[in-house]
């Protein structure tokens, strides 16, 4: 991470647009940017515009512009990533194509667009935005390349609303699951989210959540750490309670179909996370009798999880133990890009896994999931 | 089961204070008048309701009272059947929840000084943790060298959820004290609750509390490590009690590939945070958060890659085995040694001090 990985100019850009990965992957975890403020203009009414402009976002946080905390790189992405043609990392169709859906042999990338409507207070500026950003996605993405597919992202503090804005994009085929962010006002599981939850069972989508948002609590149960690190490992912590208020509130219970996928929050303390809530609801399950299963097995069934960034022991053969624990069928490759901590695909695993498990690491389980077999 | 070992050292176990009023005989004039003129109630945290199957094991709870509060129980139910040389005392009392600084100083004095009175000597197996109060950073280094001069105080006692992330450097004079008084600070679950018990606000439920207690040790753990607690006091010692330890490997993972990636925020990070770990923290070893299956609990020793994490505890009265099956199956004889002995005398140095009865001032 966190290093340039291939030239871009001159003979090196010829090279670098060639596919260096032989085998087909999913990326699913990739985000595309604006190139202008003003990009999402066409998509919203002009009263957004003017408020815009006059207002901001005003979202779940106090800076105007900015994250909270500052982060390693420009926009958090890489510094090799900028378009030629300006404009931030991730912004351009045609320079993501030839810098990562080419060579690196994405017959799938899945679309995950951050800084738009959610964590946003004001709830009728975020539904806007949302639908915006969805509108957005066809036109510049995902009708220009069919290997990319969009996220349906949702004001996710409006559940109502939320709900509507999924059914309008029911059996869009330029969509493959819903997005939240991990972020938000209260647990994920509390009933004010579970219309998001009907909409999505009922059109036959997963529920992405991803890591990051605003959701105005600080990210360690002491308040707010000093360090941009502090923001990133905790990511995986924010996650680990996010799953557990999803599990313990019982959605998976009132929404037997419903799948959910984590993603960019780790997956290594799954195991843990899993075990921990087994153990605690045999000797406290008089409190949830809505629980009828384990803990374990109701994640066994409903969680999928994105590997970046892929957890890095010192011993690789720990991370495939791991690996066994959570199921092979359960991980979907993810590179983040354009974002500094890419996961080159062909590093993260080591050698000796089998030609199945390494093909639905890669591929297969995405496709699965996302129905497009 | 795996058979305990004579000698060793239960770091967690928790005398419980009756009620408020047990205190009164250890606070002055004014605060024994507050307490009564303004009917305080029990400081009772929603971290361990007494009557939660969490907070007392079943053949534990005593038939009146809260669990804990019985001494002869104590001996009986923990000291005596583990065979332990010391017992560790980390009292578990609201006084973290108050949010008056004087009151708060008040409350941990005396809770200090009724554990020495009614249990350390009582029973000379026992050893004290200093609870500080620690919504005064001054108040709390006074406590703990108030406390220190008597040798029976082995540790400082820290919720792992409070005000701010403990790594942040006003809470620094207190690391300094413990370093340079030969006390390590254990860091207990349990919640002071001025702050939501996630990053996502408050759950439901008792059980999302307290699973997310293992969460709070992360980002504790992240704050202590990259803040620079330890490359700034390298002889402090830190312990996690009741914090679970399967979830470490895979943290430490994470947290591991981010410090490369990003090291240069905290360029005073003078080590890996494995190394770190492997030299400054500690765990205690209930609650065991794994699968019965001792060859999935030795993968995952494997994955701690150090035998001298883990100090045997009971995390009595709570309930997290049955029977006497606090050492989980499994286990070489090697490293029972290791959790009842060696790691525990290694990390609580005061334990081989000898004890003269002093008085505290």
């Amino acid at each position: 991470m966190n290093i340039q990985f291939r030239e871009q100019s001159g003979a090196a850009a010829s090279a670098a647009s060639k596919t260096v990965v032989t085998t087909a992957i999913a990326d699913c975890d990739i985000h595309p940017a604006r190139a202008t403020a003003t990009e999402l203009h066409p998509f919203l009414a002009k009263r957004w515009h003017e408020h815009l402009a006059i207002f901001g976002k005003h979202p779940y946080q106090g800076m105007m512009e900015g994250p909270p905390y500052p982060k390693a790189q420009p926009n958090a992405s890489r510094r090799d990533a900028y378009p030629p043609e300006g404009g931030p990392q991730g912004s351009s169709l045609s320079f993501m194509q030839q810098q990562h859906l080419d060579p690196n042999n994405v017959v799938l990338g899945v679309l995950n667009p951050l800084g738009t409507g959610q964590g946003i207070r004001n709830h009728e500026l975020a539904t806007a935005i949302c639908s915006a950003i969805n509108d957005w996605q066809i036109d510049k993405w995902t009708s220009k390349d069919s290997r990319l597919k969009g996220s349906i992202v949702v004001a996710n503090e409006d559940g109502p609303s939320a709900a509507a804005e999924i059914r309008k994009r029911a059996g869009d085929k330029n969509f493959v699951q819903v997005l939240l962010l991990s972020r938000t006002v209260e647990p994920l599981g509390q009933r004010r989210y579970w219309p998001i939850y009907e909409a999505a069972e009922e059109v036959g989508l997963p529920v992405g959540v991803h890591a990051f948002g605003f959701g105005g609590n600080p990210i360690t149960a002491s308040g707010w750490p000093s360090f941009y690190i502090e923001e990133m490992v905790g990511h995986s912590q924010c996650q680990q309670a996010v799953l557990a208020s999803l599990v313990l509130e019982g959605v998976f219970e009132r929404y037997p179909r419903l799948k959910m996928i984590m993603i960019e929050a780790g997956f290594g303390w799954a195991p843990s996370l899993s075990w921990r809530l087994d153990k605690n609801w045999k000797r406290l399950r008089d409190e949830v009798p809505h629980l009828k299963r384990l803990p374990s097995e109701t994640i066994r069934d409903h969680i999928w999880w994105t590997t970046q960034p892929m957890e890095d022991p010192e011993r690789r053969d720990h991370l495939l133990e791991l690996i066994e624990w959570i199921g092979w069928d359960r991980l979907l490759f993810a590179t983040d890009y354009p974002h500094w901590d890419f996961d080159e695909p062909s590093r993260v695993l080591p050698p000796g896994i089998s030609e199945v498990n390494r093909e639905a690491f890669y591929l297969n389980n995405a496709v699965k999931l996302y129905g497009l077999a | 089961m795996t058979s305990p070992i004579a000698g060793g050292v239960d770091c967690d176990l928790h005398p419980a204070i009756p009620h408020l009023t047990s205190l009164l005989p250890y606070l002055d004039d004014y605060w024994r008048d507050q307490v009564t003129t303004r009917g305080m109630t029990d400081l009772i945290s929603q971290s361990y309701p007494p009557n939660s199957p969490i907070s007392a094991r079943p053949d534990w709870r005593p038939a009146t009272g809260k669990p804990g509060s019985n001494l002869a129980e104590l001996r009986a139910q923990a000291l005596d059947p583990f065979g332990v040389r010391f017992g560790i005392c980390n009292p578990l009392f609201g006084v973290q929840m108050v949010f008056s600084e004087d009151m708060a100083v008040a409350f941990a004095r005396a809770l200090n000084d009724w554990l020495v009175k009614e249990w350390l000597d009582k029973d000379d197996r026992l050893r004290g943790s200093i609870v500080i109060p620690l919504q005064s950073v001054e108040q709390s280094v006074v406590e703990i060298e108030r406390c220190a001069q008597d040798k029976r105080f082995v540790q400082v006692l820290m919720l792992v959820m409070g005000d701010m992330p403990l790594g942040k450097r006003a809470y620094w004079p207190i690391y300094a004290t413990a370093e340079r008084l030969g006390l390590p600070i254990g860091i207990h679950a349990g919640s002071s609750y001025h702050n939501p018990p996630t990053s996502v606000g408050w759950g439901s439920y008792h059980i999302e509390d307290y699973v997310a207690q293992a969460q709070a040790f992360q980002t504790q753990l992240t704050s202590l490590i990259v803040e620079g607690v330890f490359a700034r006091h390298p002889n402090l010692k830190m312990v996690m009690l009741e914090s679970g330890f399967t979830w470490l490997p895979p943290y430490l993972w994470r947290l591991h590939k981010f410090w490369r990636g990003i090291r240069m925020e905290t360029p005073w990070v003078d080590r890996a945070p494995l190394e770190i770990v492997r030299s400054n923290i500690r765990f205690s070893l209930q609650p065991v958060d794994a699968p019965a299956e001792p060859e999935v609990l030795n993968r995952l020793f494997d994955h701690m890659q150090s035998d001298e994490l883990l100090l045997f505890s009971t995390d009595y009265p709570h309930w997290q085995f049955d029977g006497d099956a606090a050492l989980p199956e499994g286990l070489s004889d090697d490293l029972v040694k290791k959790i009842m002995i060696d790691n525990p005398f290694a990390t609580y140095t005061r334990l081989k001090e000898p004890v003269a009865q002093e008085t505290m001032p």
